[in-house]
């Protein structure tokens, strides 16, 4: 801990306090050891008396001044005994444990949880600042385990989405890149990336230049119902998919689009529209009109203020815009099974049923690959965000 | 006779008789199956040597055939039927000819003739169950189960009733989450005679038998509804026996390798093949007419057993009946209808459950949720 930004003096907390809190934290871990050893009761009884002695040697025989060989030993001792418990992979969650235990321990008995509070916190207020934390990172934990557990499936060498028990402990003959490998070399796999990576730019470029548009028109004052006209086109947002696809579906037959390229897209552009009539919405929102005007002033006709003033200044929510159009375009499944045909077959409806007929791990790898796709052009998006909101901060309002 | 000779001429002469036949037929064809090994199955026994002889000729496979109900109802409303052939199974032929939605054919006329002479109508004998329906397959549905969970000093399970008995056989149990197969089981095992399985099924009591022994292990079953599940909850161990289509449990044991073993008995017998849609254009037609004789005659039939186990739809087919494409291994062993494993079989019964599905459907739904 540097000392530079300590707001609270710490010191050491008695015992009645440092070790029933650390012993309840060895009674939480021993819970699941001994149910994997066999008796739930064993290890919490065996968890809270082993932390407990652990917190008594810490802070009554050796003290601060040997914290660190004192902790790298718990490492090292956690370590042994999960080698002895469970192979690899318990030395590496006993290793874990290990620096947990001895970070905690010091973190409770020397009082370090204060270190960066304001001093006149009460205990209870105190234990809600860090509760509250724990709690947000359950939230987070929450949400991001089922696209966690995928990645490490996608690598495993058996045709099935199972953890075998080479991949447990860390046998690299249990890991492989067959799933990777056959979705490179399998002509569905490679046809059905083509056919997305064919449509979704198309739907976005129709998408974007459409949903601007439509924005900049929605938001000068003298459109009449502009209300009513924003909820239509946003309403492919609102409206469930399916009847929106089967609605397609239906008229698109009618009209020879039903099962052609030119029909993805368009369907897809649909989808997308509304999110760039939202983002270029509130971009225009921080617009200073009175640019426009000063443009007119200088000479320039509509379309040259359009492309040389307005567009600058709105192009980071355009460009996120166009980025949820083409993510809802590249992930979307179900539009596409109504209005495309096989010659059509995008890669997650690959995925739709591939998963369906074949549950094999392929989808797993293809799905890491967009995951990882996704996270990039998210990222993007955010970048381009803050860089609006500089920018928006800069401009006079 | 005379289109067989057409045939034979098409086969000979590749290329003049590849030009002339492209002037009346379509140069592409639409196919829709299961997608999997049966697709590939399919593409190596019939597409790959089709389009060696019709260069000319485009496929493209959509795999669709878990809908292909609803979706050529709806293809029908909006006057666009896109699919060229559809693979489905027997029940879905029916339902798919009641409501004129395949077309009625005519078996010498479309289907070759077997090559020991026997007419087509003869080779394929009573799976021509519907007039719109051209066989392929026979396939079952039966179990699969751990080799590496049967507990030690027990047989492996040998009889339909193990799955009933948790005391010998502990352990998960996979099952199609629908009544078909599971209704005529489960009376197999509360002492029912085969042959009177089904009449007792007719009635509200039988109904009753039938999912008071299937109470019996209701909270040890998972329930299955894509043919993949099963082969998954085996590889994981998640189950010590399940229910699914003998060709996937072929590929999970031979193929991936699986401590997961066959059980024969009570196997039902369910049959697979094409239907062609209401509606096609002439030239759509005579392509379709074309692919499909030359795809269900007696050669193609048994080549389509070395890609997976599931037995041809022909007699004459089964003398031909060869090796596996990839392991080598002699196919006959593991086709159901080998005399072996048929010892003890069921047939599913079409016009049974044709009309008292929607009923019996309801009554075990319900039944799932109490």
């Amino acid at each position: 801990m540097s000392d530079a930004v300590v707001i609270t003096e710490t010191r050491t907390l008695p015992y009645s306090f440092t070790l029933p809190v650390i012993g309840a934290a060895g009674a939480f871990f021993g819970i699941f050891v001994g149910a994997a050893q066999g008796s739930t009761l064993m290890g919490i009884i065996g968890g809270a008396v082993i932390c407990a002695a652990i917190a008594w040697l810490a802070l009554q025989v050796f003290g601060t001044d040997q914290e660190k060989t004192f902790r790298w030993a718990i490492v090292a001792v956690a370590a042994v005994a999960g080698f002895l418990l469970g192979g690899l992979p318990g030395l590496v969650v006993g290793a874990l444990f290990g620096w947990f235990i001895g970070w905690f321990t010091y973190w409770i008995g020397r009082s370090r949880y204060r270190a960066f509070l304001p001093p006149y916190l009460t205990g209870g207020q105190v234990l809600w600042h860090y509760s509250f934390r724990v709690l947000c990172g359950a939230i987070f934990v929450f949400l991001i385990t089922p696209i966690l557990v995928v990645m490490p499936l996608s690598f495993n060498a058996e045709n099935f989405f199972t953890f075998t028990p080479e991949m447990l402990s860390f046998d690299p003959e249990g890991y492989s890149l067959r799933h990777y490998r056959d979705f490179f070399t399998s002509n569905d796999w490679q046809q059905a990336l083509w056919n997305s990576v064919k449509i979704a730019p198309m739907a976005t470029l129709l998408a974007v230049s459409f949903g601007t548009l439509a924005a900049i028109g929605l938001s000068s004052e003298h459109v009449p119902f502009r209300r009513a006209i924003m909820a239509i086109l946003i309403s492919p947002m609102i409206v469930p998919l399916i009847i929106s696809a089967a609605g397609m579906y239906f008229f698109y037959s009618r009209i020879g689009l039903q099962g052609t390229y030119l029909g993805v897209v368009l369907a897809h552009a649909a989808l997308g529209i509304p999110f760039v009539i939202i983002t270029v919405t509130a971009t225009l929102v921080g617009f200073d009109r009175s640019l426009t005007r000063a443009a007119a002033n200088l000479g320039a006709d509509p379309i040259t203020t359009f492309f040389r003033v307005q567009m600058p200044l709105i192009l980071p929510g355009v460009i996120s815009g166009g980025l949820f159009a083409f993510i809802t375009s590249f992930d979307e499944v179900v539009v596409v099974i109504f209005v495309g045909s096989a010659n059509q077959q995008t890669l997650p409806w690959q995925m739709f049923t591939g998963l369906r007929e074949q549950i094999s791990p392929t989808i797993l790898a293809v799905a890491t690959i967009l995951v990882a796709i996704s996270i990039a052009l998210l990222s993007t998006v955010e970048i381009l965000r803050r860089r609006s909101e500089k920018m928006r901060g800069m401009s006079p309002s | 006779m005379k289109l067989t000779k057409t045939l034979l001429a098409t086969t000979a002469l590749t290329v003049s008789a590849g030009a002339v036949a492209a002037q009346e037929m379509a140069d592409s064809m639409t196919l829709v199956s299961w997608g999997g090994a049966y697709q590939n199955s399919q593409q190596q026994a019939y597409v790959v040597p089709y389009l060696e002889m019709h260069p000319e000729v485009s496929v493209t496979w959509d795999e669709s055939s878990n809908e292909a109900v609803a979706k050529l109802r709806a293809m029908n409303e909006a006057g666009n039927i896109t699919w060229d052939l559809v693979d489905v199974v027997a029940a879905d032929a029916i339902r798919l000819c009641d409501e004129g939605l395949a077309m009625e054919y005519d078996p010498e006329d479309l289907l070759a003739e077997g090559d020991d002479g026997t007419s087509a109508e003869d080779d394929f004998g009573d799976l021509i169950v519907s007039d719109c329906f051209i066989p392929q397959i026979v396939y079952s549905t039966t179990f699969g189960y751990r080799t590496d969970m049967v507990p030690e000093g027990v047989e492996p399970p040998s009889d339909i009733c193990d799955v009933w008995d948790l005391e010998t056989y502990p352990g998960k149990r996979s099952l199609e989450k629908r009544p078909i197969n599971n209704m005529e089981w489960a009376l197999l095992c509360d002492g029912v005679a085969k042959e009177d399985v089904y009449d007792v099924l007719e009635t509200e009591e039988g109904q009753d038998q039938a999912l008071a022994k299937l109470d019996e292990i209701k909270d040890d079953v998972i329930w299955w509804s894509a043919g993949a599940d099963t082969p998954q909850l085996l590889a994981d161990g998640e189950v010590f026996m399940g229910s699914t289509y003998n060709g996937r449990l072929f590929s999970l044991i031979e193929e991936q390798d699986q401590p997961v073993g066959m059980m024969w008995d009570a196997q039902v017998f369910d049959l697979d093949g094409w239907i062609i849609p209401e509606g096609l254009g002439d030239a759509e037609l005579a392509r379709v007419k074309d692919f499909v004789k030359f795809a269900t005659d007696t050669q193609r039939l048994a080549d389509q057993a070395a890609y997976i186990s599931y037995g041809p739809a022909r007699d004459s087919s089964a003398p031909l009946v060869g090796q596996h494409a990839e392991l080598g291994i002699d196919m006959a062993p593991h086709m159901p209808t080998d005399p072996d494993n048929s010892q003890n079989t069921f047939v599913y019964n079409y016009e049974f459950w044709a009309d008292y599905r929607d009923d019996i459907d309801a009554k075990f739904q319900s039944w799932l949720a109490q």
